[in-house]
């Protein structure tokens, strides 16, 4: 995993998410391989492949806004029809989608905040300050990645409630908090990106650590922060597995509420389509705004990966 | 060092470091200061390692013993010590061992034709584009959409009776599968909604890839002669040899999570056991079944510790796989 040359791509990759560096715009269309212009072809694959990502969403949205026998019809709807409104607002009642929205900006929001200020402070560590058993440690936490969350949920859930959280969000909240991603994300983007220089200077006018991290760190890694608060909220905004198992439909996160609508005896599917069409549009219209941090973002993670 | 440059240790210092501006702090500050650089590394780190430790090292040590015990949904505080009795119940259940050929099937038939498309896809937006941010972003969208929602949509487009891809399919004759009751469409759905989830996302990590390869190789490679064709299969993918490999075992590690989609299939009790004969049951949905709809934990806990069994067995597999890849390369 780690064998992916991470030191070598650092350069061109780590800045990508600066906004605040506009010089570094052109930096991909300078890239290797990039020399070929793509002809006919390469546009209409991209045409296909691009509609194909696309079209399963714009269908969620045409099968929200029919009744459920004209979705279930044959031929099926292509295009919009009139009962949108009607459905977001059955789903909404249904499904107790104001209180899973609320409570899944709650639990993003938190997990999010706690990722970006430990994750930091942790990259930093990693990053730039020498202490016994740094190697190894690293290696931990980037082994910790390949545990899937299945090998643990059982006791979790009996942890849970013996502390008397199932059911509540910190079950939820808690186990994220701070991530091996995260932790390794922020350590390549300031490897990089924090001279040591800067933190030599502020030492010698006496600044403690914690006031080195306030003053010089967060500043630098601001860039690579917004990134990883993005990645993270998406992640976290849209996590299934454990939040289904701990939640429930009292008090659940969107992707338990909408879950539960589709699990109910007889689901109604326009219904359910609307909840799904609820529960996507925050994130698509975070995408639609910060595409390019987000794919600069992955991109930047994925080769050090 | 210490001894000449207080504290400051945390970095190395270059020659003529800061010796001559830590002689105007006094004993017990540089002390203070000493304590410090030596402490703050591990504060910083601390969180990390005690979330790890309380809610995945600790749990996972946990399901070992949970696995020894029998520990009901109804009354999780108790426990009864049943040696390797849950072990065995799992491994005599034949439901078991469908769900692991399930598991491996599925994730053999999302994993390859998906880092497939991938690679070329992320060839095509190698090339010099137009609006190249555009078609990056537009192929991503599919991860800003949520398991729930992805498998919810799909599932209404395998419906059997009424289903988009029917009707698609009928116009060249074809039409009436049952998507979700066949013993390999059910998997086909399945591995559909993972491969449209992720194509886009793995895309991008070859790109990233691809552009870290030095300019001069394809510059050498075409003065010699080579065709795109030979540029791409002698240049471009040796190169990606390391990132693909990575892509593999996360996708590995992905498909032995599949959960939402099985679940959500046909949704309500046909997906909680995956499928009327189990044709798309996956590990995890069996360990839900267990766990969560008939209340035993103590099997769910062996399932899980069998879940790990198997992946450092992949993780043999694919260190095997790459060593091979290796040593045919050199």
């Amino acid at each position: 995993m780690t064998t992916t040359s991470p030191t070598k791509t650092v350069p061109d990759l780590a800045p990508a998410p600066l906004p605040a560096a506009p010089g570094k715009g052109g930096r991909f269309k300078i890239g290797a391989g990039q020399q070929l212009r793509g002809g006919p072809f390469t546009y209409i694959a991209l045409i296909v492949v691009g509609l194909g990502s696309v079209l399963p969403l714009y269908w969620t949205l045409v099968a929200a806004s029919h009744d459920q026998a004209r979705v279930l019809d044959s031929p099926p709807p292509l295009v919009p029809g009139g009962r949108l409104w009607h459905n977001l607002q059955a789903a909404w009642e249904q499904a107790n989608l104001a209180k899973a929205i609320v409570n899944t900006v709650i639990v993003a929001g938190c997990i999010t905040a706690a990722t970006l200020f430990f994750c930091t402070l942790a990259g930093y560590a990693f990053a730039k300050m020498r202490f016994r058993g740094r190697g190894a440690l690293m290696t931990a936490v980037i082994a910790t990645l390949t545990i899937p969350p299945q090998l643990s949920v059982v006791p979790l859930y009996m942890m849970m409630s013996d502390i008397g959280w199932n059911g509540k969000l910190e079950s939820v909240i808690f186990p994220t908090l701070v991530g091996a991603f995260g932790v390794f994300f922020m350590r390549q983007y300031l490897l990089e990106a924090l001279p040591y220089e800067l933190i030599e200077a502020a030492k010698v006018d006496g600044a403690s650590n914690i006031r080195i991290v306030w003053n010089v760190v967060l500043p630098a890694a601001r860039p690579a922060m917004m990134v990883l608060g993005m990645l993270t909220f998406v992640q976290a905004w849209n996590d299934f597995f454990w939040p289904f198992l701990a939640l429930d439909q009292e008090n659940p996160t969107i992707q338990v509420a909408l879950g539960q609508l589709s699990a109910s005896y007889t689901p109604d599917q326009s219904i359910v389509m609307a909840g799904a069409l609820i529960s996507t549009l925050p994130l698509l219209l975070v995408f639609v705004i910060f595409g390019k941090q987000i794919v600069g973002g992955i991109m930047a993670g994925a080769v050090k990966g | 060092m210490a001894t000449t440059t207080p504290a400051r240790g945390a970095y190395t210092p270059p020659p003529g470091g800061t010796g001559t501006a830590s002689k105007r702090h006094s004993t017990w500050r540089s002390r203070l200061w000493r304590f410090d650089d030596k402490a703050s590394p591990y504060a910083y780190i601390a969180p990390f390692f005690l979330i790890f430790g309380a809610f995945g090292l600790y749990p996972l040590l946990y399901t070992g013993w949970i696995a020894l015990h029998r520990v009901e949904m109804t009354g999780l505080d108790q426990s009864e010590w049943v040696g390797f009795d849950n072990f065995a119940k799992i491994l005599q259940d034949s439901e078991f061992w469908t769900a692991v050929a399930n598991t491996f099937v599925i994730g053999v038939i999302s994993t390859v034709p998906q880092l497939l498309v991938a690679l070329g896809l992320a060839h095509l937006l190698n090339y010099k584009l137009r609006a190249s941010t555009f078609w990056r972003t537009v192929i991503l969208t599919p991860y800003a959409t949520s398991v729930a929602t992805a498998a919810l949509v799909f599932a209404l487009v395998f419906r059997a009776d009424g289903g988009l891809l029917n009707w698609v399919l009928h116009f060249f004759g074809a039409g009436n599968t049952d998507w979700g009751n066949g013993e390999w469409t059910s998997k086909i759905a399945i591995s559909v909604i993972v491969i449209w989830r992720w194509t886009g996302y793995n895309a991008l990590i070859y790109l990233a890839a691809m552009q870290a390869v030095p300019t001069d190789l394809y510059e050498a490679a075409s003065i010699d002669g080579a065709s795109r064709w030979q540029q791409f299969r002698k240049v471009t993918i040796p190169a990606l040899r390391p990132t693909i490999l990575f892509t593999i075992v996360i996708s590995t590690i992905g498909s032995m999570q599949l959960f939402g989609e099985p679940l959500l299939l046909q949704g309500g009790t046909l997906g909680s056991v995956g499928g009327s004969e189990h044709q798309y049951e996956t590990l995890s949905i069996y360990l839900f079944n267990y766990g969560w709809k008939l209340g035993h934990l103590g099997p769910a806990a062996a399932v899980a510790w069998a879940m790990l069994v198997l992946l450092l067995l992949i993780a043999l597999i694919n260190w095997i796989v790459g060593r091979i890849m290796r040593k045919s390369a050199a």
